[in-house]
C-alpha cells in the first residue's frame, strides 16, 4: 500500500486556497440527495454534522451518551488557541503554525498544520455569533491568556470551562439542524463496526443500548469523530464511556493506524488516592500561567509545604527552563515531574505527587483575581481532596489525557477507506509527538466547521448515486459478527468483572507503555497484554442479557478493542527507537535527559496495516517533508 | 483516611414497564475518599461477582460538568451538599453506619429506563425548538467587531453554565422545566448577537416545553437551590420579563 497525503503543491500560505478552488462541488440542489453519517457530538462532530446540515446535506448523527451535549469535549478547561494577534504582541498564522509543529516535536505535517493554524480566527469568529461567552476586558474586547509551548497570549477562554461553552455552542447549532429535519439525531448508539461495500465506507452498525437491537444505517459517506483511545490506560481524563470501537473497527476494515504510541500525559491531574478509583481529574494547563511548580529540595523532607522555607524549595521548571518556567509544553513538565518523584521528592502520602502553588500569585494578583480565573477549579480541586488550595499548594501528578495518534488521513481526513472521514482527536494529522495546551479545541472545531465540508464535497462529486440499502450482504455479515461476537461475552460467564480486566491493562500501559519506556518493558508489555486479553475472553463476567440496558456489556466490547490496541500500541513504541514529544524512549535522550529525536531514520508517520487476528500488523511509512521549519532539537531553555 | 460501612436502598427498575421496588444492601470498608459513583462502582462490582444484575446508572466525565450523572440521594438531587453534581460527592460527607436512600429523578417528563437512569430527551428537544442563535458556519464577522460589556458576557455565561442534567426538574414540585428553559434563555438574550430572536425563542422554547409534560413553575426555588451550577432565579425572573415583553410586541404587530 502506497500512502498518498495529497498534500496540494504550492507555497505553504496558499495550499488551503488553491485545494479548496480545485475541489469538486456538489450542486446546491444535489447535496440533500447525499446522507451523510456523522459518528460522535464533540466539537469535531457536533460542528460538522451542523455545518453540512446547514450546506444541504441529509445527515445522521450517533453518539453514546443520552444526549449530543454531553461527549467529552465538554471537559475541556482551559481554552481555544487561534492567532488573532488581538494582544499585539507578535502572533501569526506563521507563529502559531511554526508553535505547533515544534511542540509536536516535528512529526506532523506541515500542510495540516499551518491550515489548522490558517483556520484558527474563524473558529473565534463563528464562535461569538454562536453565543458564546468568552472572556472578555472592560472594554468589551476579546480576553486572552497564555499556555504551554507559546511565547504569546493567543488563548481564548470562558473561565475554567472552554470545552463546555464551545461545545454548547456546537450543539446548539447541530440541535438547530435537528429541530428543521436536516439532521436525524441518534442518541444512547453504541457504534460496534464500520460497513465497507465495494472498498467504500457505506454505513455503520450500532447496538441500540436501550433495546440492545443491532441496527445498520446506510450512507454515502461516514464520518468518524469518536475522539482519542486514551482509556486505554484505564485511569485517564477521558471520560469513562471514551472508547476506541469505531476507529478500531474501522481499522480492522482496512484504515490504517497512525502512531498509536504517541500518547499525551498531562502533567496537572488530582493525585490517584486509592485502588478504587475510576478516573483522573484534570486541572487545567492555564492554572500554570499563575501556579508554580516545586517540590523540596531535599528528599527526607516532610514538613507541610507551608511550613518549608523559599530557599529549601526547588522550582524545577522555573530552574531548568528559565525562558518558559512553568509553561513548558506538557510532556517536559510530565517528564520532569516524574522525575522527581522518581528521586524520592514527590510530595503527599502516597509520595506521587509534586506542588502546584498559587502563594505567590494571590498576593501579587489579590485572592479575587484568583477567584474570577480559576474558582470553578479551585472549588472542584478542593471537593475531590478535601483541601483549600488557595491556603495550601495543589498536588498534582500526571496522568493519560489525549491521544495525538488515530486513524491516518490524507490532507482531505479521508482515511486509507475511501468515503470514511475522520476528524478531531480520532484522526493524527496535526499535533505530530505532542499536542499543546488549547490546540485540541482548535482542532476539533477546524476540522468540523472549515475543513470538512469542502474536503467531503470534493468525495460526493466524484461518487456515482446508487440505491444501496441495509439489506445488501456487507450490512447482514457485519450484523450477524456483531451479534456473535456479543453472545460469545454474554456466555463466558467467568470470574472477573470488565473494571478488574481493564484496570490489570491500565497497569501495564501505565508502567511500561506511559511517560517512559524501553524496549524490554515495551516487549515484556505486549507479552502481558496478550495474556490478559486471553484471559479477557476465558474469564470475563457479563451479567444479564443483550436486550436491554446492559452497562457492563457496553464496557466489555469497549474493553475487548482496548486490549487489541493496547498491544499495538507497545509495538509502535517499540519500532519508533527515538524519543519525540510524549514518546520518550530511554534508549535515546540527550545529556540533560531531554527527549533525542532520531531525524535521519524516524522522520515518517508510522501507519500500522492491520492483516487479521493474531497476525502481526503490517508497518506502513509515511515520510515527512520540513520545507518551512527546520526541525531542530527542542529547546524550551 | 477513614472507611464507612453503610446501609444503602436503591431503587430497582428493570426497565420503562416495570413497576420498580426499592431493594436493600449492606456495604463494608467505603473509603471516605471515595466519589459516591465509586462507592457504587464497588456495589457493582461485589453484584457482579455474586451474579446479580449491577445497578444502571448514568454516568461519563465524573468531573462534574457532562451532565450526565444525577441521582436522588437521600431525598436531595444530586444529594446533600449545594452546588456540586453526584459524580463530585464524595464519602467523606457520609456517616458510618447511615441509610442511604438512592433514587431516579422522578418527573412526567423524565421517564425511568433503568434503575436510576432516566430518559431527558426532552431537554434535547427544547434546545432544537429555539435554544440557538440562528447561524450557519462561515460569514461571522471578526469577533472583536460587537463589543460586549464584560459584565453582560460574565452575566450571559453564569446562565450558560447549565450542564443540563436535569436536577431542577427532580427538585421541582411541579416537575418544571423553567430553569433550565430560562438559564438558556437568559444566556442568549445577555449577548447583543442573541437578541434579533429573543421573541421567537421564548415562545417556542416555553411552548416545547409545555408539550413534554413539564409542569409551571410556581416560584418554590427548588430548582435554584439545588442546581449544581448554581444557576440564580433571577434567569427565571429574566425569561417572564422576555415572555411579556415578546406577548406585547406580537399584540402590538
Amino acid at each position: 500500500m502506497k500512502l498518498d497525503s495529497k498534500i496540494p503543491a504550492g507555497n505553504l500560505a496558499e495550499k488551503w486556497s488553491n485545494q479548496k478552488f480545485n475541489y469538486k462541488l456538489v450542486n446546491p440542489a444535489n447535496k440533500r440527495k447525499y446522507e451523510i453519517i456523522v459518528v460522535g457530538t464533540g466539537l469535531a462532530g457536533a460542528s460538522a454534522a451542523a455545518s453540512l446540515a446547514e450546506l444541504g446535506y441529509k445527515v445522521k448523527a450517533f453518539c453514546y451518551q443520552d444526549s449530543p451535549r454531553r461527549a467529552h469535549s465538554i471537559a475541556a478547561q482551559g481554552g481555544i488557541n487561534a492567532s488573532k494577534n488581538y494582544q499585539n504582541d507578535g502572533d501569526s498564522v506563521y507563529r502559531l503554525f511554526y508553535d505547533t509543529v515544534k511542540g509536536g516535536d516535528y512529526r506532523s505535517r506541515e500542510a495540516n498544520v499551518y491550515r489548522l493554524a490558517e483556520v484558527s480566527s474563524n473558529i473565534i469568529d463563528q464562535c461569538v455569533a454562536q453565543g458564546v461567552p468568552f472572556a472578555r476586558e472592560y472594554g468589551g474586547l476579546l480576553d486572552n491568556r497564555s499556555f504551554g509551548g507559546a511565547q504569546v497570549s493567543r488563548t481564548f477562554y470562558a473561565r475554567g470551562e472552554t470545552g463546555q461553552q464551545l461545545l454548547l455552542g456546537a450543539y446548539s447549532a447541530m440541535m438547530r439542524q435537528v429541530g428543521m429535519g436536516n439532521i436525524e439525531l441518534f442518541t444512547r448508539s453504541d457504534i460496534q463496526d464500520i460497513v465497507v461495500v465495494d472498498g467504500r465506507a457505506r454505513g455503520i452498525v450500532l447496538r441500540n443500548m436501550v433495546s440492545g437491537q443491532i441496527q445498520s444505517y446506510v450512507a454515502d459517506a461516514v464520518i468518524l469523530a469518536t475522539g482519542g483511545y486514551g482509556n486505554v490506560f484505564y485511569l485517564s481524563t477521558n471520560a469513562k464511556g471514551c472508547n476506541a470501537t469505531a476507529i478500531w473497527r474501522a481499522h480492522k476494515k482496512g484504515a490504517l493506524f497512525a502512531n498509536p504510541c504517541f500518547t499525551q500525559i498531562h502533567p496537572t491531574c488530582i493525585p490517584v488516592s486509592g485502588s478504587y478509583q475510576s478516573k483522573l481529574t484534570l486541572m487545567s494547563e492555564s492554572l500554570r500561567n499563575d501556579g508554580r511548580i516545586w517540590v523540596p529540595k531535599d528528599p527526607k523532607d516532610k514538613r507541610a509545604p507551608n511550613e518549608i522555607p523559599e530557599f529549601e524549595r526547588d522550582y524545577f521548571l522555573e530552574r531548568k527552563y528559565p525562558s518558559f518556567g512553568n509553561l513548558v509544553p506538557r510532556d517536559v513538565a510530565s517528564r520532569n515531574a516524574k522525575e522527581m518523584i522518581d528521586d524520592g521528592k514527590g510530595v503527599g502520602l502516597t509520595g506521587k505527587a509534586v506542588y502546584l502553588d498559587f502563594a505567590e500569585a494571590i498576593q501579587r494578583l489579590g485572592k479575587d483575581t484568583i477567584i474570577e480565573k480559576y474558582g470553578n477549579l479551585f472549588e472542584m480541586y478542593e471537593q475531590i481532596t478535601n483541601e483549600d488550595p488557595y491556603k495550601v499548594p495543589m498536588r498534582i501528578y500526571p496522568a493519560s489525557h489525549y491521544t495525538m495518534g488515530g486513524l491516518w488521513v490524507d490532507y482531505n481526513l479521508m482515511t486509507t477507506i475511501p468515503g470514511l472521514f475522520a476528524l478531531g482527536e480520532c484522526n493524527f494529522s496535526d499535533h505530530g509527538a505532542n499536542r499543546l495546551g488549547a490546540s485540541a479545541l482548535m482542532q476539533g472545531l477546524a476540522d468540523g466547521y472549515f475543513i470538512i465540508s469542502y474536503s467531503i464535497s470534493d468525495y460526493l462529486a466524484q461518487l456515482k448515486k446508487d440505491k444501496l440499502t441495509t439489506d445488501a450482504p456487507e450490512f447482514k455479515n457485519s450484523e450477524k459478527e456483531v451479534d456473535n461476537k456479543i453472545k460469545r461475552l454474554l456466555n463466558i460467564n467467568g470470574s472477573k468483572t470488565v473494571d478488574e480486566l481493564h484496570r490489570e491493562l491500565g497497569i501495564v500501559m501505565w508502567d511500561y507503555v506511559g511517560m517512559s519506556r524501553n524496549a524490554e518493558g515495551l516487549n515484556k508489555a505486549k507479552k502481558m497484554i496478550k495474556d490478559i486479553r486471553d484471559d479477557f475472553w476465558k474469564n470475563v463476567k457479563i451479567i444479564g442479557t443483550n436486550e436491554e440496558i446492559n452497562q457492563s456489556l457496553e464496557k466489555a466490547a469497549r474493553v475487548a478493542d482496548f486490549l487489541e490496541l493496547g498491544e499495538l500500541i507497545a509495538e509502535d513504541a517499540l519500532q519508533r527507537n527515538e524519543s519525540c514529544g510524549g514518546h520518550f524512549r530511554e534508549e535515546s535522550q540527550t545529556e540533560e535527559n531531554e527527549a533525542k529525536r532520531d531525524d535521519e531514520n524516524c522522520s515518517h508517520v508510522a501507519a500500522w496495516e492491520y492483516s487479521g487476528a493474531d497476525k502481526p500488523e503490517v508497518l506502513h511509512k509515511e515520510q515527512l517533508q520540513f520545507e518551512f521549519v527546520k526541525p531542530s532539537q527542542r529547546s524550551y531553555k | 483516611m477513614a472507611e464507612l460501612n453503610l446501609h444503602l436502598k436503591v431503587w430497582r427498575q428493570k426497565n420503562k414497564e416495570d413497576k420498580g421496588r426499592f431493594v436493600d444492601y449492606d456495604i463494608q470498608g467505603i473509603s471516605t475518599e471515595m466519589s459516591i459513583l465509586e462507592m457504587l462502582d464497588v456495589l457493582n462490582e461485589k453484584l457482579i461477582k455474586e451474579g446479580t444484575d449491577p445497578v444502571a446508572f448514568e454516568h461519563d466525565c465524573r468531573e462534574g460538568v457532562c451532565g450526565c450523572c444525577g441521582i436522588f440521594i437521600n431525598g436531595r438531587a444530586h444529594g446533600p451538599l449545594k452546588r456540586i453534581t453526584t459524580c463530585q460527592l464524595y464519602m467523606r460527607h457520609f456517616k458510618d453506619g447511615e441509610t442511604i436512600v438512592l433514587e431516579p429523578w422522578r418527573a412526567k417528563g423524565f421517564p425511568v429506563l433503568k434503575d436510576l437512569m432516566v430518559d431527558r430527551s426532552a431537554f434535547d428537544r427544547i434546545i432544537a425548538a429555539g435554544g440557538f442563535i440562528a447561524v450557519n458556519t462561515g460569514g461571522a464577522p471578526d469577533a472583536n467587531a460587537v463589543p460586549i460589556p464584560k459584565h453582560n458576557s460574565e452575566k450571559a455565561l453564569d446562565a450558560a453554565e447549565c450542564i443540563g442534567c436535569g436536577a431542577c426538574v427532580a427538585a421541582c414540585k411541579n416537575a418544571s422545566a423553567m430553569l433550565f428553559v430560562s438559564a438558556k434563555v437568559a444566556h442568549l438574550v445577555r449577548l447583543p448577537q442573541g437578541k434579533p430572536e429573543r421573541e421567537k425563542r421564548v415562545f417556542a422554547m416555553l411552548n416545547q416545553m409545555e408539550k413534554e409534560g413539564f409542569g409551571s413553575c410556581t416560584n418554590t426555588e427548588a430548582c435554584s437551590a439545588e442546581c449544581p451550577k448554581g444557576i440564580s432565579m433571577d434567569v427565571i425572573a429574566e425569561l417572564r420579563r422576555e415572555y411579556f415583553r415578546a406577548s406585547l410586541k406580537q399584540e402590538n404587530n
